[in-house]
């Protein structure tokens, strides 16, 4: 079985966040980068499955060439090669772009299974499973909390409103992981000191021969409102139950 | 692009980082305020840590371990050192002294028995040389081996022993001959031979998890074939084995530095002392500027060093520079975070206070700041 799977890089979850001084974007000179929770959990997956069915495991990402490091850590956590298509920025991308080029990757490479993290951490635009599923014109599984293969359909768990639901989808498919699907190992470090010799192809952009425009337009990024005080005393536990009830009306 | 001085380092060294740095989170900072105060930590956490490939950095990988350079240990001792507990690190890092003369002298039965299941968790593994009667000086060893047809009868007492309590075996440095540095050698020597016992755990002022051993051999029968080297070559292994030593622990100090430095400086952004933040006063800021150039300085100079090494340059001096110039980093930059954060800073819960007491280790073990700078004269007046 051949899996394409994603490794997104973003932004350090707990690095402060700065503005460009025109809005425009954050500022991203000194700043680190993480791999996606989320596609962490999609990686995790697609090396289980691989370990139970065999095959290849391939790594996508977009962005610039340092993005690299982040495809590698895919690599030393035991998937196979890597596939980056250089040429953009990561503030140049929408979600549609993105399935875009994920869906020529697909074409190039014919899979049996494409995984994505279900969003990424810092846009949350939850879209390009579902972009790519429609470009492609197959099934596609999101949310997914459990994954298994019987013969040449997915069984799919998926985290629903209110409870869980299970659907079996035909392969090839689009699966994007929930946080719950798993828990992503760690790269070994014999296993990063493997990934440095595996391939990494880079493909510039240009060369997919897709359109590459965006459909959705950034007029400005704003920071959140800072909270207001709150109180934050009470003398006592006296106190304390009768702001709960007459104020919070929490009891 | 990194910042400097972390842009010195590889893609696969800041990965290794980031791996330890998981692990450390995951396995030892839930636990190191507890394993701290018991003064110890679950033998358990080696196999754990073996799992995850953590105790091979630096070996290599036809002994079993992870491949890499010096670079590579440190950047792995860096990340471990996130979880709070330099008695923990070093506790389980106590096989990187213990199996370096073991890997170079290349016995296919000791790599197979003892360092392929040392860097897998499965054994723990201690480096014994320091005796009761004598520190530093290397040459005053005096725990005997004596031949006895295919085993060596050794007895004698080994003092400061980094996991000589929980070793399965221990990799001791024996005299077998009257001459003060070729007379040494090297044996690995099973906890179970009779004669071999734990005198008593250490009780110490700092890296309180790791335990800390007195072990004494009472004419242990150690077959020949445990002899690491031929006879006499054990000096020479030592000599080299501190090269690695003193650079992981001139890493420990610009870490702990780096770590108290961070702690401070956030405790400063909350903290509020005469109406305002602690940060709002200059004396608090510009004593944060100078811990923070202080650890630059630091890790500049280990980086460099441990690359050049890792190139393949001798640097002895250099390496004795790095490992005195952290201690005193390290112990100022700690001592002042301690000042920022007051009475928190005294206090056993905070990391701070703990690594305040950690550091003062650097400037004693793996050679004195004395005996350091006795290596940096040789260079001074004997140039090479």
């Amino acid at each position: 079985m051949k899996i394409l799977v994603t490794a997104k890089r973003v932004t350090d979850p707990n690095a402060k966040i700065k503005l460009k001084s025109d809005k425009s974007g954050i500022q991203t000179d000194g700043l680190e980068y993480k791999p996606n929770p989320f596609c962490e959990n999609a990686i995790e997956e697609a090396l289980r499955l691989n370990e139970t069915h065999g095959g290849e495991v391939v790594v996508v990402s977009i962005g610039p060439s340092d993005v690299q490091a982040t495809i590698r850590t895919a690599l030393a956590m035991g998937a196979h090669r890597g596939i980056l298509v250089t040429g953009l920025d990561d503030h140049q991308m929408d979600s549609d772009l993105v399935a875009r080029v994920f869906a020529e990757l697909y074409k190039r490479e014919r899979p049996d299974l494409f995984l994505l993290g279900k969003q990424a951490i810092d846009g949350d635009s939850n879209q390009v499973g579902q972009l790519l599923a429609e470009y492609l014109e197959i099934g596609q599984a999101c949310f997914a909390s459990k994954v298994e293969i019987h013969g040449s359909e997915a069984i799919v768990t998926r985290e629903v409103d209110g409870g869980l639901e299970k659907i079996a989808v035909g392969m090839p498919a689009v699966i994007t992981a929930d946080l719950r699907l798993n828990e992503p190992r760690y790269a070994s470090l014999p296993g990063i000191v493997k990934a440095r010799k595996k391939s990494i192809d880079e493909i510039d952009i240009r060369s997919l021969g897709i359109d590459t425009h965006l459909k959705v337009e950034t007029v400005a990024y704003e920071e959140p409102k800072t909270r207001g005080g709150g109180v934050t005393f009470v003398g006592g536990v006296d106190e304390l139950v009768g702001k709960l009830k007459s104020e919070a009306k929490a009891i | 692009m990194r910042q400097f001085p972390d842009s010195l380092l590889d893609d696969s060294q800041i990965a290794f980082r980031e791996t330890a740095i998981r692990f450390a989170n995951d396995h030892i900072a839930p636990n190191a305020y507890e394993w701290e105060e018991a003064e110890a930590f679950p033998k358990d956490l080696y196999r754990t840590a073996g799992k995850a490939g953590i105790l091979g950095a630096g070996f290599p990988e036809d002994v079993g371990g992870a491949g890499g350079t010096i670079l590579h240990v440190i950047a792995t001792q860096e990340g471990l050192l996130r979880g709070g507990s330099t008695g923990v690190i070093a506790g389980l890092g106590s096989l990187g002294i213990a199996l370096p003369p073991v890997i170079a002298a290349n016995d296919p039965m000791h790599i197979d028995q003892y360092v392929r299941p040392t860097i897998r968790g499965d054994k723990v593994a201690a480096l014994a040389i320091t005796e009761p009667g004598g520190g530093s000086d290397v040459a005053s060893i005096r725990t005997k081996a004596v031949k006895d047809g295919d085993h060596y009868v050794v007895s004698g007492a080994k003092m400061f022993i980094t996991s000589g309590v929980n070793a399965d075996f221990v990799v001791a440095l024996c005299r077998t001959g009257p001459e003060p540095h070729s007379g040494l050698t090297f044996f690995i020597i099973d906890r179970t031979l009779p004669g071999y016992s734990v005198s008593r755990a250490l009780k110490k002022t700092g890296w309180r998890a790791s335990d800390t051993a007195e072990l004494s051999f009472n004419e242990v029968r150690v077959p020949a074939t445990h002899r690491v080297g031929p006879e006499g070559s054990g000096f020479l292994a030592v000599v080299r084995n501190f090269q690695a030593e003193r650079l992981v622990l001139a890493a420990y100090g610009h870490t702990s530095a780096q770590i108290a430095y961070e702690n401070a400086r956030d405790y400063a952004q909350q903290r509020t002392a005469f109406g305002r933040r602690l940060s709002g006063f200059q004396v608090t800021r510009h004593k944060l500027a100078e811990m923070w150039t202080q650890i630059v300085a630091a890790k500049t100079l280990n980086y460099t060093v441990a690359s050049r090494i890792a190139a393949g340059e001798t640097l002895i001096a250099e390496v004795s520079a790095a490992k005195n110039f952290s201690t005193i980093v390290a112990e100022k930059v700690c001592r002042e975070a301690v000042q920022i954060l007051g009475g928190m800073g005294y206090m056993r819960e905070t990391v701070v206070e703990r690594l305040s007491r950690d550091v003062r280790l650097l400037a004693i073990g793996g050679g004195t700041y004395e005996i350091m700078n006795e290596i940096i004269t040789k260079s001074l007046f004997n140039p090479a």
